[in-house]
């Protein structure tokens, strides 16, 4: 098994039509010229989810995907019925959901999340809910209380996280497109681990409506797809306003896909983070990749930024507040197991975040926090003045060994230094792949950056670079 | 600091002087449930308590579901800052919900979502008998589900209904300047007619529609003591009194032993008529308190504020001090008949009617006050007027038939007459009621009343 | 060196309601010594003339009218779907010795 993943190429031939391996534009359109049917799509994506169990990616596969499927694809709706791997953090009415937290083991929601309304109406299937870290705290999926997850790349290391089981799921073409959450970096950190595209939107732009709540002032569902334009193909069927979730925007949706191909010749480009000493040498090997954009066109230069290290410290203390108090629902009483469930990481978050809020201490804390938040704020009005896009790492180095995580007191925070800055103020970004290294068979992410609702711009850039670099083995066939 | 009146203690006589040596300071928390058609924060029904069985009004939202958000309820928000202007609070233009933390069954979130400090409503008054008291703060938050508890199968269990989950619930607070039980009662009772007049509650007490707490302590030199006591679970405006005139009286004891009553909560026994201790509370309570992040901040605009207080309707006190002006009705009749603003809108057109026909408004609303069951029907004031006057039109009977009656009647009850000639006055209405029948309906009170007096007297 | 005490555990502990052994509160003190002192850095900024930040959204005046969504609601049934113990409906809770959350 261990050749074939590393070699993802292979694993399609043990799968006669490799279908299952189809982005979803060409699944949609290959369907509509019937040269394929829904269930040979569902035929070669069980057989590859059945394949990849030892990467422990699904927690629980939805046993009526096909026949949902075949229902979808009868009519004419946008997604025809394709399989899409979803983050166990979303309510799916009568299909378990955990969050990957054994204090979550029995629950069954009798309600579906917005997200998955939308999903559904525009013919999206649940295949499955995927692994994720515990709660979503964490970035490597390995404090899952239901095991960890492999990366497909190359089973020795971490997908990433949270939303690791569904970039892992993506990756290994387990499914044919998938969703995540992203609070701070869970998006785009497992899609850069993963070699995926990873999409997090605006704060505000997708409902949070039924997803387990982390961070509720950042917390942004979103896409992990094959490519940018499955990105923002799916974006487009989740995103808008939702009246149950007064954090929504009334702002209109646009179409994402509409200048997609438009090039990014007019653009002005500000690389961040080039001087974070830690970050250097992997800075140095994606070198080549960021003159892409000056070949195609745009404006790079470096430029200064507020420094990242203090956005850790902001979004430890006010993602593990939040935490603290969306987790005080959880007592066992209306549903799930008691609190003596919380496995160490999530009373590590908990107990913290209790701390920064409580008597003495929230003023120092807390409050200091979202203080500082402001100045994150006020640095990307002023880098946004000046630029289109920014563009950093996604993270900063490739995927972890397994086991790296045990016992650190915050792994994830830490792990997510470069990703934090534009989360805690709300703004969209995108993971593309932009490098492997050919002997583990790991990638780098490059991380857009755009300012608020611009996820247009960000999908622009995204797909240039996708089409002129080598990167992603989906996106030559679009 | 004196009171106008001697505290009652619990055997219902006054207590002595040395008990008022010490001055009340007393201040009142005062939630009421706004009878909204949905719950604070979601589209569930608001009918707590007439609903036949547990957790049938609840969702994802008010149950505390993963993944619930709360969506707010713009009448409870424009009903609370009516009742600010109501109760002369100036209003924050800017404002929001933020999160009380604590746990408890009845809390499915683990939190409150409450106003911390940014209330809509602030710094406001209410005038009593006794003088002014200002208000701290009104503002809105959501209710909590109810417990039950009993014993089934050999246990002793808790059983919870969110049935009153999230329905949207006002607090009001006023500063410690009560200077005595009465004048809380009076103050609680204004606050229940005020709820009632503007139509946003019904403050029913036995439904919990009301709930009335007191933060009572003693200072002997007028200065802010370094302890308080909280009086919960009061339902009812008689309790509150009691309540509060047993604590100034059992603080009065512990501070003549040169002791200082602990910082603690306090229930009442109603049965006993006495306060019991129910949690001592060496520290503040921490609810880590912070924006709701969820729900997006409330900003109005001055003149938004001024819509809404020109959408106040006349206010009973306003009422009050017109219907005096305008109709000399007595001040002890005039606050038991405002009501409601329908009510009032008839009222108002019967004393006009009254005035006009020359009719005294004091008799008619005396006459009105002793109709309980007429008013709840709908007349209008032309209808009120002619039953009024169809009812106390009287009739002179004929004094010598009116005495023989009168005769006839008294002999029947010997021993009533004995004791009405050695003082019990108040035998006379006995002897109207059993004459009165046999006369007329509307006969004449006065002219048979006279004539038992002057038979009696013979 | 930022110490954080067992005790303090203890104490946090309570007021997130998590229960904690012995054990674990000082493997957690040591946890949270570790973690405030990589947010110490914030004291090293001037925010004195700053506004906090607590919604990224820039919305205001966000609320429903007042209706009764029917179809949002749940059926006792299924309020109570995934509780471990019911009674009639009710919820069971661990008994309350009447106490005062506050």
């Amino acid at each position: 098994m261990g050749d074939f993943l590393l070699y993802p190429e292979l694993l399609t031939e043990m799968n006669p039509k490799h279908l299952n391996s189809l982005t979803i534009v060409q699944a949609l359109k290959a369907l509509a010229k019937k040269q394929i049917s829904i269930d040979e799509i569902y035929e070669s994506v069980n057989l590859a989810v059945k394949n990849n169990q030892n990467l422990n990616i699904y927690l629980s596969l939805n046993s009526q995907a096909q026949k949902q499927a075949q229902k979808a694809n009868k009519t004419n709706l946008p997604l025809a019925g394709l399989p899409i791997a979803v983050k166990d953090n979303y309510c799916t009415k009568g299909l378990k959901t955990t969050a990957s937290a054994k204090v979550l083991d029995n629950f069954i929601p009798e309600f579906d999340a917005t997200v998955i309304q939308h999903l559904q109406k525009a013919g999206g299937v649940v295949l499955g809910k995927t692994n994720m870290d515990a709660w979503a705290h964490g970035s490597s999926t390995e404090t899952s209380d239901y095991g960890r997850t492999l990366n497909p790349r190359n089973p020795d290391y971490l997908p990433g996280g949270s939303s690791g089981g569904t970039a892992a799921a993506v990756a290994a073409n387990t499914c044919i497109a998938g969703l995540g959450t992203e609070t701070a970096g869970s998006i785009r950190q497992p899609s850069a681990w993963c070699g995926v595209v990873g999409l997090k939107p605006t704060y505000g732009r997708v409902s949070r409506s039924g997803i387990v709540a982390m961070a509720s002032s950042t917390d942004s569902p979103g896409p992990i797809t094959k490519t940018v334009t499955d990105a923002a193909l799916l974006l487009q069927q989740i995103a808008g306003l939702d009246l149950k979730d007064s954090t929504t925007n009334p702002v209109p949706v646009p179409d994402f896909a509409q200048d997609l191909k438009r090039g990014i010749g007019d653009l002005k480009i500000g690389l961040l983070y080039h001087d974070v000493p830690e970050l250097k040498k992997v800075m140095n090997l994606i070198e080549p990749e960021l003159k892409v954009f000056e070949r195609l066109g745009a404006h790079l230069e470096p430029v200064k930024a507020l420094d990242p290290h203090y956005a850790i410290s902001v979004y430890t203390i006010v993602q593990r507040a939040e935490v603290s108090s969306n987790l005080a629902r959880y007592t066992g009483v209306r549903y799930g197991l008691d609190r003596s469930h919380f496995a160490a990481e999530a009373r590590r978050r908990i107990m913290l975040g209790t701390f920064t809020l409580s008597k003495g201490y929230a003023d120092q804390y807390y409050k200091t926090a979202q203080k500082v938040r402001t100045l994150y704020r006020q640095d990307f009005a002023k880098l946004f003045g000046h630029y289109d896009l920014l563009i950093s790492l996604s993270s900063p180095g490739f995927a972890k060994k397994i086991g790296v995580t045990a016992g650190e007191a915050m792994f994830g925070e830490l792990e997510d230094l470069i990703l934090e800055p534009s989360s805690i103020v709300g703004l969209p970004g995108l993971n593309v792949p932009c490098y492997r290294d050919p002997k583990t068979n790991l990638f780098l992410g490059l991380n857009i950056m755009a300012p608020m609702w611009r996820e247009d711009l960000i999908l622009r850039a995204g797909y240039a670079f996708e089409q002129a670099t080598n990167w992603n083995e989906w996106a030559k066939n679009d | 600091m004196r009171s106008n009146k001697q505290p009652i203690g619990t055997n219902g006589l006054k207590m002595t002087n040395s008990k008022s040596k010490y001055q009340l300071i007393c201040g009142l928390e005062i939630h009421a449930e706004l009878k909204t058609k949905s719950k604070m924060f979601c589209g569930c029904v608001n009918d707590p308590f007439g609903a036949k069985q547990p957790n049938i009004y609840t969702c994802p939202i008010c149950l505390g579901m993963p993944g619930g958000l709360p969506v707010a309820n713009k009448q409870a928000i424009e009903w609370t800052i009516q009742l600010g202007l109501a109760l002369n609070c100036k209003i924050h233009l800017f404002s929001k919900f933020d999160r009380k933390h604590y746990f408890y069954p009845d809390l499915p979130k683990g939190y409150q979502i409450s106003q911390y400090d940014q209330p809509f409503c602030f710094d406001g008054f209410v005038e009593t008998s006794q003088g002014k008291v200002a208000i701290t703060r009104v503002h809105l938050e959501e209710d909590t589900g109810k417990l039950l508890h009993k014993t089934s199968g050999g246990h002793k269990v808790t059983l919870v209904d969110f049935n009153r989950g999230g329905v949207p619930l006002v607090e009001i607070v006023t500063e410690p300047e009560i200077k005595s039980a009465l004048q809380a009662k009076e103050l609680a009772q204004y606050l229940r007619q005020i709820i009632r007049y503007l139509e946003i509650g019904d403050c029913n007490m036995e439904q919990g529609g009301m709930r009335l707490e007191a933060n009572v302590s003693l200072s002997p030199n007028g200065q802010l003591p370094n302890y308080k006591t909280e009086v919960k679970n009061i339902n009812s405006f008689r309790f509150l009194e009691q309540a509060i005139n047993y604590e100034i009286g059992r603080q009065s004891d512990v501070l003549d032993k040169h002791q200082t009553p602990p910082q603690e909560t306090r229930g009442f026994d109603a049965g006993k008529g006495v306060t019991f201790s129910q949690r001592i509370k060496e520290t503040a309570a921490d609810y880590r308190y912070f924006p709701e992040p969820d729900i997006p901040p409330i900003r109005f605009t001055k003149t938004q504020v001024e819509r809404l207080q020109a959408g106040l309707p006349e206010l009973p006190g306003q009422v009050r001090t017109r219907w005096q002006r305008q109709f000399n009705l007595s001040p002890s009749l005039v606050n038991r008949l405002i009501i409601s603003q329908a009510q009032t809108e008839l009222l108002d057109g019967v004393w006009q009617m009254a005035s006009r026909d020359k009719l005294s408004p004091t008799k008619l609303a005396d006459w009105i006050l002793n109709q309980p069951k007429f008013l709840k029907q709908s007349f209008s004031a032309h209808q009120v007027i002619d039953r009024y006057q169809s009812e106390t039109k009287t009739e002179k009977v004929d004094e010598k038939e009116l005495t023989q009656i009168v005769q006839q009647t008294l002999i029947q009850f010997p021993s009533e007459v004995q004791r009405f000639r050695s003082g019990e006055r108040k035998l006379l209405g006995f002897f109207i009621g059993q004459i009165k029948p046999q006369v007329s309906a509307s006969a004449d009170i006065k002219q048979i009343s006279s004539i038992i007096n002057q038979v009696l007297n013979h | 060196m930022i110490k954080f005490t067992p005790a303090q555990v203890k104490h946090v502990a309570n007021l997130a309601n998590i229960p904690v052994d012995a054990k674990a509160e000082t493997k957690l003190a040591k946890d949270f010594a570790d973690t405030l002192e990589v947010i110490a850095n914030l004291q090293e900024l001037d925010v004195s003339q700053t506004e906090p930040t607590h919604q990224v959204t820039g919305l205001e005046n966000v609320w429903r009218e007042d209706k009764v969504t029917k179809e949002l609601m749940f059926t006792q049934d299924q309020a109570t779907a995934n509780a471990q113990q019911t009674d009639g409906g009710f919820f069971i809770v661990p008994r309350i010795i009447d106490r005062d959350e506050s």
